[in-house]
């Protein structure tokens, strides 16, 4: 299978550019307004997108994304409503990259199987499991095997603290990038994002594929600052959550504000 | 890699973001480095003895078993001090962190016995500690509130979610990826990632240790059931563990809320399915689509939708069956206690002991020693006992208790 993510980031690289990747939670609000915010992503300029899976119990997410979760199952959002989303801008963007992040017991309710199968069938290219570390893709059936059937890669998290052994297992395991995680603790934007250029530096020498920063990332100056610490992109969940969540009450004016805000993310990304 | 097995069978784990490997492998590893270190276990028990209380003694029933030839003795972890069992195992996880260099402990709590016994070690050894509780636990636990704040503890109220224990859970983990460098999470249940069941059940199993001692004092023979009750399965693990070489049947009571039939309980064992949460693979109450469901019950130390990895195993061995009792049950036995024995068990422990009434009840002629372990007091619960009683019509007009409609069945 041709590796969107890998494809996508060799071009920027060829035109001397990072990537911006937004993240927002699926059916947040609800399904349509959710397919609308994913247009108004990629019509601003988003090089890939990340995208959550709502989860009842978020443990690894801050208050921003928790708060969507609910929203998005107060709205009668279930799995099939997640994945309809993802095939309606997988049809409408054939070469864009895509991942979820989804808790593991969304992929286990549903068996490994059938919930590679459905990621397959959506067109997604990558599912990233936040609470499965490198230790445990092999238990409680295999998940890695479960998504090589299907052609999914498996994205895993490389963090500050990883040690050596770590390091290398995911280097060899992670599949269409690998999510830097730029500092410990969850999601948001309250605390500034960490510069892990040791731990971004240990993964090119070992050969893993492209690293991606995340966590504490909110501004364009940010974007500048994450591309200096040697990943290839930024991603930026909590602060496009924001957006939606203060416009709710007029969703022209959440699209609008959300595509002015992933453009200036995206020009970031323009050394 | 972990160096004891993480699993129960298929059970248990270490489903967390990867940034908490490190200091889970720390905390095995200094386990594993005390298991046979006689140094640390003379400070565990010294603690025990010397500032809990232990051993705490077995006390048969004189009045409740009346008419009956069934004998029943209450294991009293409610004497330890803290007023439960929480406290054996908060002395050893307090002990692992000081070998750790943390000076800050975190803890989940439900009906606030575990956050008490966090605060008061906290108090004792000289750490920050900080405890989160539900929104909806802080209200109907006040007394265990100002207890821990008494010793020093900062309470969070967690209004997220149901705003009880599992967001309490949810919210200390997020505190522990943030902070694991300088702080310890104290779980208080042998459930989450490995090695939190496996270490609590360690610094619990001294309960099961002295009732197989003090009964064969008292009778000279083992008994002929243990029983605990199950939310996430502390006080019944240490119970049961050093039950489970013998034959003696044992059983785990789950909150049966209002009811299994009705939906509105929190029987995981019995009606959960297998999943990932709180870090460990177990069974939990969650929709098909794996969204984890709010548990019932009127046991705040019970609310919880999932269980801890072990007892999952023994209910799918069948070592152990996993019964529940209902809230009406609960109430029924926190009042006769209260009334036969002059005992105020907590309203967690009144469900493992309903279920020996109902077994007392169910064969009256039979000659039966069950053992039922009073995990922990019920002074924390007279408030909100008295506010169900209430809407239950058993206060009569004089101020004395009525327990007959406790007894209907709906």
């Amino acid at each position: 299978m041709e590796n969107r993510f890998e494809k996508r980031f060799a071009e920027l690289a060829r035109r001397n550019e990072g990537g911006f990747v937004p993240f927002v939670t699926l059916c947040d609000p609800d399904k349509e307004t959710s397919k609308k915010i994913l247009d108004s992503l990629v019509k601003a300029g988003a090089d890939a997108l990340e995208l959550g899976f709502p989860f009842s119990d978020p443990s690894a997410d801050g208050p921003v994304i928790q708060l969507a979760d609910k929203r998005a199952l107060g709205s009668g959002a279930k799995t099939s409503d997640f994945f309809d989303c993802i095939s309606y801008i997988r049809q409408k963007n054939p070469d864009l990259p895509i991942s979820i992040l989804v808790y593991a017991n969304i992929v286990c309710a549903h068996g490994l199987d059938t919930f590679f199968k459905m990621a397959a069938d959506s067109g997604l290219d990558a599912v990233l499991i936040p609470d499965v570390p490198v230790g445990m893709l092999h238990t409680s059936g295999d998940f890695k095997q479960a998504a090589d059937r299907h052609g999914v890669n498996l994205v895993l998290i490389a963090p500050p603290n990883a040690s050596e052994q770590t390091l290398e297992q995911i280097a060899k395991t992670t599949g269409g990038y690998t999510y830097v995680l730029s500092r410990f603790g969850i999601t948001g934007t309250d605390k500034a994002f960490g510069k892990p250029v040791k731990v971004i530096k240990r993964l090119k020498e070992l050969g893993a594929p492209v690293p991606i920063l995340g966590f504490g990332i909110s501004t364009p100056e940010h974007v500048k600052e994450a591309l200096k610490t040697g990943a290839v992109g930024a991603i930026a969940g909590s602060a496009c959550v924001k957006i939606v969540a203060a416009h709710l009450d007029d969703v022209p004016l959440m699209l609008s504000e959300l595509e002015k805000y992933v453009a200036s993310m995206k020009a970031a990304t323009r050394a | 890699m972990t160096i004891l097995n993480p699993f129960f069978g298929k059970y248990g784990g270490q489903y967390v973001p990867e940034v908490l490997i490190p200091a889970l492998d720390q905390l095995e590893k200094t386990y594993v480095e005390v298991r046979h270190d006689p140094s640390f276990w003379r400070e565990y028990h010294d603690l025990l003895n010397e500032y809990a209380g232990r051993p705490t003694p077995l006390t048969p029933c004189r009045n409740l078993t009346r008419g009956t030839k069934t004998r029943i003795y209450l294991k009293r972890e409610d004497l330890l001090h803290g007023g439960a069992h929480k406290t054996n195992q908060v002395i050893g996880q307090a002990l692992l962190a000081k070998r750790m260099g943390k000076t800050r402990l975190i803890a989940e709590t439900g009906a606030g016995q575990h956050g008490t016994a966090t605060a008061l070690i906290s108090a004792l050894m000289g750490f920050k500690c900080r405890i989160y509780m539900g929104a909806k636990d802080i209200d109907r636990q006040k007394p265990n509130v100002f207890r821990m704040r008494l010793m020093g503890a900062e309470v969070c109220g967690v209004e997220k979610g149901s705003g009880t224990l599992k967001d309490a859970c949810n919210e200390a983990l997020r505190d522990y990826a943030a902070n694991f460098e300088n702080t310890h999470y104290l779980v208080g249940t042998a459930a989450g990632p490995h090695p939190f069941p496996t270490i609590v059940r360690e610094f619990q199993k001294v309960i099961g240790e002295e009732v197989r001692f003090q009964i064969q004092q008292l009778e000279g023979r083992l008994p002929d059931a243990c029983i605990a009750c199950v939310g996430g399965g502390s006080n019944a693990i240490g119970m049961f563990d050093d039950f489970l070489d013998s034959k003696v049947p044992l059983y785990g009571v789950e909150p049966g809320g209002r009811g299994l039939k009705t939906g509105l309980h929190g029987a995981t064992i019995e009606e959960g399915t297998d999943g990932i949460f709180f870090g460990a693979m177990s069974k939990n109450l969650q929709t098909e689509d794996g969204q984890i469901k709010e548990s019932t019950t009127i046991s705040a130390g019970l609310d919880f939708p999932s269980v801890g990895p072990q007892h999952a195993y023994l209910g799918e061995t069948g070592r152990v069956k996993y019964v529940n009792a209902t809230d009406l049950e609960a109430l029924e036995a926190f009042v006769l206690l209260s009334e036969q024995e002059g005992i105020i068990p907590a309203v967690e422990s009144s469900h493992a002991l309903a279920y020996a009434i109902r077994m007392m009840r169910e064969n009256p002629d039979r000659e039966q020693v069950l053992v039922v372990n009073i995990s922990g007091r019920g002074d924390k619960d007279i408030f909100s006992v008295s506010k169900y009683l209430e809407d239950l019509g058993c206060i009569r007009a004089d101020g004395s208790i009525d327990t007959a409609p406790l007894r209907r069945k709906d």
